[in-house]
């Protein structure tokens, strides 16, 4: 066996998490944010390692 | 008996071909149905895959071999790619007060110590938070099996972090401005002194592909900035993933104060593809697997035979390089690169207590059967 299986499992994983979440979340790409968080006047709101729980 | 069988140009280009497609493809299809923000996003995890898997550019492999060899190239690089990012996202903190904000994290006895369990436990695995992604990316199994766990402790770190930095921790501080920058810089090349001091004898260079990784590894850190206005992370993905996992399974959540609150509650609601460091680690395990499909035989490379203690020392320390990452406030990237750049001192506290505690891990490595024993 191969690392071409490992990778492939990996890439499955990935699949079946984007699969699973795209069943119980939409995505709607007219309430997406401005392309750019720099001059676009809104603050950041992104999930981070870093912060405290807001 | 192995027989080599050429693949002829031909059909090697054409492969080739197809991954380039496939990637454009990719950042398309999340241009279109989730916003072009969030294709941006996952065309820089891509670079960062590209980059990292690309160039073998790594933060657990130059620990280690500065801690066994002497060797403090690998550790310059990163050193390199702080010190570019500092330079640009200090000036870009000061003047878009709210747009961007860095990694600023308190320093704490959890935070702490979680850099030091950390430290240890990407010695064991050889992977830290983006290594563990690039990795599983191009099919090495022992990050393959620590992701998924690394993702469980990330969530299960964060269910409780309040509990921890209840412990005790010092207000948030960061350093900030023209000054701040050049104290960092100071400190940067302070570390790099020490490391040319400490370093064998011809040791003291970086190679030129390090030095081209770095810049670019930067240049992909400012752009995470400006289009996502947070600096580059993973572990907040990784929880992120596994908190999903755990309502699927019909967790309720509303007892943490972490996933309970109401940033996190929408996150677990939304699509990972809107979330930005969901994305960005997609983009490097998929970057990472496209490099190795790229290169001829990137993943014709046997697995190894390791004996079980070896995977169950991988299991756990999975499970220890995500919870300790969330109590560390970041891994390698959150903590170290992103905290430093952006200015947290918390980033210097994680720096020097994962240094400690990847020397024991580097001991622990050969004990737990992932190397044979010297």
């Amino acid at each position: 066996m191969t690392r071409r299986f490992t990778a492939s499992l990996a890439i499955a994983f990935l699949g079946l998490l984007i699969l699973f979440d795209s069943a119980t979340a939409d995505l709607n790409p007219y309430k997406a944010p401005p392309l750019l968080a720099l001059g676009s006047g809104a603050a950041a709101s992104g999930g981070f390692c870093g912060a405290m729980p807001e | 008996m192995t027989v080599a069988v050429a693949e002829p140009s031909g059909s090697w280009g054409a492969r080739r071909g197809l991954i380039v497609l496939a990637a454009l493809g990719l950042v398309l299809a999340v241009a279109l149905l989730a916003g072009a923000r969030y294709g941006l996003l996952l065309a820089i995890g891509l670079g960062f895959g590209l980059v990292l898997e690309g160039l073998r550019f790594g933060f657990a492999g130059p620990w280690r071999a500065m801690i066994l060899r002497r060797d403090p190239s690998g550790i310059l690089a990163q050193l390199l790619a702080i010190a570019v990012v500092a330079l640009v996202a200090f000036p870009l903190l000061s003047g878009a007060s709210g747009e961007v904000v860095g990694a600023a994290a308190p320093i704490g006895w959890a935070m702490a110590g979680g850099a030091f369990v950390f430290g240890a436990a990407m010695q064991v695995v050889l992977g830290c938070g983006s290594g563990t992604l690039v990795n599983a990316g191009s099919g090495n199994p022992v990050s393959l099996l620590a992701l998924p766990f690394f993702a469980i402790g990330s969530f299960l770190g964060a269910y409780g972090l309040i509990w921890w930095t209840d412990l005790g921790a010092l207000p948030i501080l960061t350093l900030t401005g023209t000054s701040g920058l050049a104290v960092t810089l100071v400190l940067l090349a302070a570390v790099a002194g020490l490391l040319l001091m400490l370093a064998a004898p011809g040791t003291r260079h970086v190679p030129r592909r390090l030095v081209i990784a770095a810049l670019l590894l930067a240049a992909l850190a400012i752009g995470n900035l400006v289009v996502a206005g947070q600096p580059w992370g993973v572990v907040y993905g990784l929880g992120l993933w596994g908190a999903k996992g755990a309502v699927a399974l019909g967790a309720d959540l509303s007892g943490s104060a972490f996933w309970a609150a109401p940033g996190n509650a929408g996150r677990l609601e939304a699509s990972v593809l809107t979330d930005v460091t969901s994305l960005t680690n997609i983009g490097i395990i998929t970057g990472a697997f496209l490099v190795a499909c790229w290169r001829r035989g990137g993943l014709s490379q046997p697995l190894p035979k390791l004996p079980a203690r070896a995977w169950a020392a991988t299991i756990v320390a999975g499970l220890l390089l995500g919870y300790s990452a969330r109590l560390a406030f970041g891994c390698n990237v959150g903590a170290f690169f992103s905290g430093i750049s952006t200015g947290s001192l918390h980033g210097w506290v994680w720096f020097a207590m994962a240094f400690a505690g990847a020397c024991v891990g580097v001991r622990l490595r050969p004990i737990l059967g992932l190397e044979p024993r010297p």
